[in-house]
């Protein structure tokens, strides 16, 4: 059955708590999961008053002025700082989001953090990918043709690539994917709305000659049918995608073809 | 233990090339429950009170024991499948889930047989 509590062992506790730094003008608290595989100890909520003078508007630079100047063991990912790498994707105030697009001024009261949900932790704010990116190489993220390689470049009509808008931003930072509860239920089989969304990127490309191939591939109760629509997906996507609309969209290229 | 690479365990058993009939099917009998809801609650409002007699000769019009038969086969079939969808999502050991699936299945085939029965029994006044 699905587990309703959590084991023993990832029970959240109440950890340190760092005091509000003398002559702070604009304080503000952060509440931040902490777990280290090395200790053996449950994971741990670590409370940082600082003073947001110190730092830039985003939840990202709060989360590096921690780390800078407050307590260099808080561990998470980030490389672009700028909501195109997808690295920063956590759990703030609720919902998943890239923390350096993430204004701390959209956040009433403390801003609490919390590694993307339902993904074996590594270390702190950091999740496991491994399983989410074999399942992306899983769907053959690249064009697949029988043709002979032309001498140029393979065409493709401005119409034909309007029909990869609102699939190529992605960023591949799995927001969606751990804010689906059927993810978070069957993420072992069900692909999950960011690789779905990829999967319909490849589906729609004009200059793809393996739809029915990649049809097939997909065709199973639980690569694709565990989705049933909720929609956490689409309401979270940092970047304003649809995965949701995506899968709905694959879903219609299966009746199409019967 | 073992010792696969991720992989492996991404791609498992491979796609089961099945699962589009079983979501067509289930919009299908909801499509089909609609009107035929509506016209039972209708009906069986409309004849509130009234005599077993009428009753019974309510259901012997042919066209009025198809429909009930439709509906139940509607009602069995989407409850089957639907059943189906939950055991998936929230039952994760294999075993377990396929013998919960099998025992439903079989229960809500023999209901739907003995209320088929019964309609037919209502209709040729047996
Ligand atoms: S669809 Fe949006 S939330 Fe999902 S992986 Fe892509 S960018 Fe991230
Ligand atoms: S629409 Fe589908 S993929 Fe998106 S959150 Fe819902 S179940 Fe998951
Ligand atoms: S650091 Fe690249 S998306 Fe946030």
């Amino acid at each position: 059955m699905a587990e309703l509590a959590l084991p023993k062992n990832s029970r959240v506790t109440q950890g340190v708590s760092h005091p509000v730094p003398q002559g702070a003008k604009n304080p503000r608290q952060f509440q931040i999961y902490r777990w280290n595989p090395d200790t053996g100890e449950n994971p741990r909520i670590d409370t940082y008053n600082i003073d947001l003078d110190k730092c830039g508007p985003m939840v990202l630079d709060a989360l590096i002025h921690i780390k800078s100047d407050v307590d260099s063991t808080l561990t998470f990912r980030r490389s672009c700082r700028e909501g195109i790498c997808g690295s920063c994707a956590m759990n703030i105030d609720g919902t998943n989001t890239l923390a350096c697009i993430h204004a701390i001024s959209d956040i009433e009261g403390p801003v609490k953090i919390y590694p993307l949900p339902h993904m074996p932790v590594v270390k702190d704010l950091v999740p496991d990918l491994n399983h989410v990116y074999a399942q992306y190489q899983s769907i053959k993220p690249w064009l697949e043709v029988e043709s002979a390689a032309p001498s140029r470049e393979r065409l493709q009509s401005p119409e034909d690539r309007e029909k990869l808008d609102g699939l190529y931003e992605c960023i591949l930072c799995f927001c969606c994917s751990t804010s689906c509860p059927s993810y978070w239920w069957n993420g072992d089989r069900f692909l999950g709305p960011a690789i779905l969304l990829q999967a319909y990127r490849w589906l729609a490309d004009s200059r793809d000659e393996h739809m029915g191939e990649r049809l097939d591939a997909l065709e199973d109760p639980f690569r694709l049918y565990r989705c049933h629509t909720i929609m956490n997906c689409t309401k979270t996507c940092p970047k304003g995608l649809n995965p949701a609309k995506a899968i709905a969209e694959i879903k219609k290229l299966m009746i199409e073809r019967r | 233990m073992s010792i696969r690479t991720p992989l492996a365990i991404a791609r498992n058993h491979g796609a089961a090339k099945d699962g589009v009939h079983h979501w067509w099917m289930q919009r299908l009998t909801a499509l089909a429950l609609v009107p035929l809801v509506l016209w039972f609650v209708i009906s069986i409002i409309s004849m509130a009170g009234a005599s077993y007699e009428r009753f019974t000769g309510w259901v012997s019009n042919p066209l009025v024991a198809a429909l009930l038969i439709a509906l139940l086969v509607a009602t069995f079939y989407h409850a089957a499948i639907g059943l189906q969808v939950i055991y998936e999502d929230y039952i994760s050991n294999h075993l377990r889930r396929r013998v919960i699936d099998v025992v439903t299945k079989f229960i809500l085939t023999l209901l739907g047989l003995v209320s088929i029965i019964a309609v037919i029994g209502l209709a040729v006044g047996v």
